[in-house]
């Protein structure tokens, strides 16, 4: 059998995190009851007009200047024309002549080096609708409080060589759209979707192959998978000598295979034409700049810093910047307690442990920095042991109690009451004779069996370092004593 | 002769004196329907139980002081393609039937800001398609004029309806002289403002780069008033423009002194019936008795403007029109095999021929292959028009044109030919396609009794300057038609022939 | 040069345009589109080199909303028009399968 390569490219879609619709004011929340967020705009009611949501501009503008995009600073709508229940104007308003964006790229990282992906464009459109299949009425049914999310579709050159890549890619791309701020990129929820368009052609080949486009992903794993399975069909009709039909095709994760969905009635003509309802957006340099500079230090800038600045290795500075509200929960923490080492020791540690416990992503994790940071200084300042410190995170991180009132309802910290303390290191002393007599004979191994011996009596709220202190003064104290008695018992 | 024979601006005048009440208003004007309304069938659906409350609710917000203006208390007819909360909007079609929508038009809000009383929606060609309103699913309507012509569309039922003094003051819709060609052949006033300058929201949309809303009335006086209400800024409509001079009522009353109008020779030339050919050599010399520059001029753009005009108005509405397709409003075929069968069956049961005619022509021009070559290139002609316009409209303050090129056909004979009806609009598609005002207003009657209208067309924003114009045209010409009441008959004096220069 | 309108391409329009035509209408149709095509040809003597499509009348733009809602629950309007709905939605024959 010859040897193949594949080349991938990727159409994503992108939910944007906007509180309403592209273009009117339905909330875009997710899983409400059925139609709920409507109006005559989003159902495509005769006599309803569009007006674009500025948020949506902003949103696209920075999700291009993350993935270094030249703007196009005039732009257009464009009307998509094909019908479909869930596309209610049975016309999507969407960008075709002019896009936002264009000609970006990103950088990937897989076991084989780094690499660039371009980015062919990056444009704003509305979503459709829902529909959902009746099995037992032979119907289906629309649900309209989707339609008119806003969307960036960003489309990428082909390429990517394998599902490696793609994950690298799609995983880079989720980074930079939630630092960036516009989306939360969920694929279970929908709010990152994913086409893939696939051909396969023999290994150092220029030309390309017939591609085919694959839709239905719902998880990087689905992902490989369909990646997998489309390009050994592409080979296997290749070798039979029957040719790849260009065409989309339906992925199927349960059967794991895809399905031509092919109809006549799919013109695949869209005649894309200007929408007249919309006037062109204009993209002031001062509008530009006021974006750039809104942006956040991305993930490689972030990771160079915690390098430098924190002197953190680099694997900590990758984990910790995986997602940018992971990395800002590390670093108020740092900032408010002081010591980005130890704080990073922390979350490396602690943070990470319990998030995996708990099965949560790192952009679910939210308790008040300040709080950690208070917990870490009086860890710091031995205030706790670090077995009730990890403990009292515990709560922390579940439900963000306040350390300092925490641990003092619970009677946790570790009090400095020295007279309680020599009382209860006299009454040790008192109760042990013999082993006092083998401390006093010099047999210092025994000074641990009286610093256990104390810390018991005191229940913990003891600082080890004090009590060897107190002990030892204790000691010498009886030492003293014992010595001048014996001296006056030799006088006498 | 009843109270339904005055202007709109005379009524509301003699009910801010207290001479009539609202009431009385509505009444004569529902008296004058009960008379009129079997043969003329202007309306597909009037409110009268709501008009004579709303009238009572007007009386009293005017006495409260909540409704004021000059147009307070004035029954008004609204298009049947303008969404009216709770009111079945048909846009004269099968599809629509049944539609009822849940949101209002912005003009329909403003109608009633201002205590104006809706009586009921006017018939109209299907979707505005058509020069006759005899596309209509829901009957013809006769023009008030002479009951076996048509009314000219695609606001016959409007224009019908206020040259029959059905009501005093109606609302139409002019995608490419669905206002100015019905007022013509019904011998009413009616205005196409510039684009931007009514709100869109709520028109069931034709060819929305095209589509504007106007006052249809019985002089200028009435349809400037009416052009005041309705007019302004609307954040629901992106292509709404924020202007300041809506002052329209302050035009009207300087005279023409000085004035610069342009004729385009093309209008001139064969297509133009000599009668209405006649009646325009009329005006031109009245003008220029009244003291205005009047000269010919040439617009060699004027051949291309029908077939620009039904590309980008057909693309449009093949795309706006898609919407009705049976899932979630009005008529869906009762039987059909699967989803795409029951897009099929619904649109060629529900749209009619004309309608359909369009759909797949707009389709056409935007497939693949074709955009370029039609649709793109009627866009760069419109360019071409564009600057063409503006060069005229550095040197003159009004281009004048008829409004069609013969008077109101006989019921029944348009619509076979309709390559033929298409070329009826050559006078009226450059207005839209260059988003400019203009009024139309009667100028004589041919000898079987038919109104001719003239058209004043001004530069973008320039409503004023056409409707001073018009106003002091129409002072001049008072010997013409008072509605229903034809006292005075005018006579023409010969025409000079030719392009002489007047 | 003029489109020829033939049959496939006729067919071509009706998928488009969602629309059903009987052998005689359709015959109607391609005569009618065929004349209206001829006509329209005209613009070609217009010259347009160099000229900007102008699908926008005004020089407007950047007409935006806030991001804020404005909307409320609708759903009982919005189904009033429905020709068929369940369960708060419109219901449609099967899209897939």
């Amino acid at each position: 059998m010859k040897q193949y390569e594949m080349v991938i490219g990727l159409e994503v879609h992108v939910e944007l995190a906007t509180k309403t619709k592209i273009f009117c004011g339905c909330s875009t929340e997710f899983g409400k009851e059925p139609n709920t967020h409507t109006c005559p705009v989003c159902t495509g009611m005769p006599g309803s007009l569009p007006v674009l949501n500025k948020k949506v501009v902003e949103f696209a503008l920075r999700a291009g200047l993350a993935s270094n995009c030249r703007i196009n600073q005039t732009c257009k709508f464009d009307r998509k024309n094909y019908f479909y229940p869930d596309n209610p104007q049975n016309y999507q308003i969407s960008q075709l002549y002019i896009p936002i964006c264009q000609d970006g790229w990103v950088e990937i990282k897989t076991d084989t080096g780094k690499k660039k992906v371009r980015i062919h464009e990056m444009h704003m459109e509305e979503d459709a609708g829902k529909l959902i299949h009746d099995e037992w009425a032979d119907c289906s049914l629309v649900d309209y409080n989707r339609s008119g999310v806003p969307l960036i579709e960003i489309v990428s050159e082909p390429d990517m060589r394998n599902s490696q890549e793609v994950i690298a890619y799609l995983e880079k791309l989720r980074c930079i759209m939630q630092y960036a701020g516009v989306s939360d990129c969920k694929l279970q929820e929908g709010s990152m979707r994913v086409d893939v368009n696939l051909s396969v052609r023999e290994a150092g080949s220029e030309s390309l192959g017939i591609r085919t486009e694959m839709k239905n992903l719902n998880s990087f794993k689905a992902i490989a998978r369909a990646i997998e399975g489309e390009s050994e069909r592409q080979i296997e009709l290749l070798e039979e000598g029957k040719a790849v039909i260009q065409e989309t095709r339906r992925w199927d994760d349960n059967k794991e295979a895809s399905f031509a969905m092919r109809s006549k009635e799919d013109a695949r003509d869209y005649r894309y034409f200007p929408d007249p309802d919309l006037p062109p957006v204009q993209i002031s340099d001062e509008w530009l700049e006021t974006i750039r500079k809104s942006l956040p230090e991305f993930r490689e800038e972030k990771m160079k810093r915690y390098q430098e600045e924190f002197k953190l290795p680099a694997y900590d500075a990758e984990i910790l910047t995986e997602s940018r509200s992971l990395a800002s929960l590390f670093e108020e923490t740092a900032v408010s307690f002081g010591n980005a080492k130890k704080t990073s020791n922390w979350f490396m540690v602690e943070v990470l442990r319990l998030m995996k416990e708990r099965g949560m992503e790192p952009e679910e994790i939210s308790f008040t920095p300040k709080h950690l940071a208070d917990l870490l200084s009086m860890l710091e300042r031995k205030e706790i042991n670090s077995q009730n410190a990890k403990k009292v995170f515990e709560r922390i991180f579940d439900q963000d109690i306040d350390p300092v009132i925490y641990i003092e309802e619970k009677g946790l910290k570790i009090v400095e009451d020295l007279g309680r303390l020599n009382e209860v290191i006299q009454k040790v002393l008192d109760e042990n004779p013999g082993p006092l007599k083998e401390l006093l004979d010099g047999k210092e191994k025994v000074m641990g069996f009286f610093v256990g011996k104390v810390m018991k009596e005191m229940q913990g709220k003891a600082n080890p370092e004090s009590v060897r202190k107190s002990l030892a003064a204790g000691i010498e104290k009886v030492g003293i004593e014992k010595a001048g008695i014996e001296k006056r018992k030799a006088k006498e | 002769m009843g109270l339904e024979t005055l202007t709109a601006l005379e009524l509301a005048e003699k009910i801010r004196q207290g001479q009539v009440s609202v009431l009385d208003g509505v009444k004569a004007v529902f008296e004058q329907i009960e008379r009129k309304e079997g043969t003329i069938h202007a309306y597909l659906d009037l409110y009268k139980e709501e008009a004579f409350e709303r009238a009572a609710q007007v009386e009293k917000g005017m006495a409260e002081g909540k409704y004021s203006g000059p147009l307070c208390g004035v029954p008004i007819a609204v298009k049947d393609n303008i969404c009216i909360q709770g009111k079945r909007t048909t846009c004269g079609s099968k599809i629509l039937e049944n539609f009822v929508p849940w949101y209002q038009a912005e003009v329909i809000e403003r109608l009633e800001k201002a205590g104006m009383v809706i009586i009921g929606k006017t018939n109209m060609d299907e979707f505005a398609m058509g020069s006759t309103t005899e596309t209509s699913a829901f009957g013809v309507t006769r023009n008030p004029r002479n009951t076996d012509h048509v009314p000219g569309g695609s606001s016959g039922g409007s224009c019908a309806a206020v040259a029959a003094s059905e009501a005093y003051l109606a609302l139409g819709s002019d995608t490419g002289g669905s206002i100015r060609q019905p007022s013509a052949f019904c011998g009413v006033t009616g205005i196409k403002p510039t684009y931007g300058t009514v709100s869109r929201y709520g028109l069931v949309a034709y060819a929305s780069s095209l589509d504007q809303i106007g006052p249809v009335g019985k002089d200028t006086a009435d349809c400037a008033a009416l052009l005041e209400v309705i007019s302004g800024y609307d954040p629901k409509d992106s292509t709404s423009l924020q202007r300041e001079d809506l002052c329209f009522s302050q035009a009207l009353g300087g005279g023409i002194e000085g004035m610069r109008f342009a004729v385009p020779k093309e209008y001139l030339t064969e297509g133009l019936s000599p009668e209405v050919r006649s009646a325009f050599m009329v005006v031109l010399e009245e003008l220029v008795q009244m003291g205005a520059i009047v000269e010919f001029i040439s617009l060699k753009t004027t051949e291309f403007m029908i077939p620009a005009y039904y590309v980008i108005a057909s693309a449009e509405a093949s795309s706006n029109l898609e919407r009705f397709d049976g899932v979630k409003y009005g008529f869906r075929a009762r039987e059909y095999d699967g989803l795409h069968d029951m897009y099929k069956k619904t649109r060629t049961e529900g749209f009619g021929e004309e309608v359909k005619r369009r759909i797949m022509l707009g389709s056409f021009v935007l497939s693949s292959g074709y955009y370029d070559a039609y649709y793109l290139k009627a866009l760069k002609a419109r360019a071409v028009m564009k600057q063409e316009f503006d060069r005229a409209f550095e040197k003159y303050d009004v281009i004048l044109a008829p409004a069609a090129p013969y008077t109101a056909p006989r019921l029944g004979e348009s619509l076979k030919d309709p390559l033929a009806m298409y070329l009826g609009d050559i006078y009226t598609v450059a207005v839209n396609l260059l988003g400019l005002p203009a009024v139309c207003l009667p100028c004589g009657k041919d000898k079987a009794g038919l109104p001719i209208g003239l058209q004043m067309i001004g530069d973008c924003f320039m409503e004023k300057k056409i409707l001073r114009a018009a106003h002091a045209y129409e002072k001049r010409r008072e010997a013409f038609i008072r509605f229903g009441s034809e006292k005075k008959q005018v006579v023409f004096p010969e025409i000079a022939k030719g392009d002489a220069k007047v | 040069m003029v489109k020829k309108i033939d049959d496939e391409t006729m067919e071509n329009i009706c998928i488009l345009a969602k629309l059903t035509l009987s052998e005689a209408e359709k015959e109607k149709a391609k005569e009618e589109m065929q004349r209206m095509l001829d006509y329209v040809e005209k613009l070609n003597e217009l010259d347009t080199s160099g000229v900007k499509p102008l699908s926008h009348l005004f020089p407007s733009h950047n007409i935006f909303r806030e991001d804020v809602i404005t909307s409320q629950d609708n759903r009982d309007a919005l189904l009033g028009n429905a020709p068929e709905k369940k369960d708060g939605q419109f219901q449609v024959p099967k899209t897939i399968g």
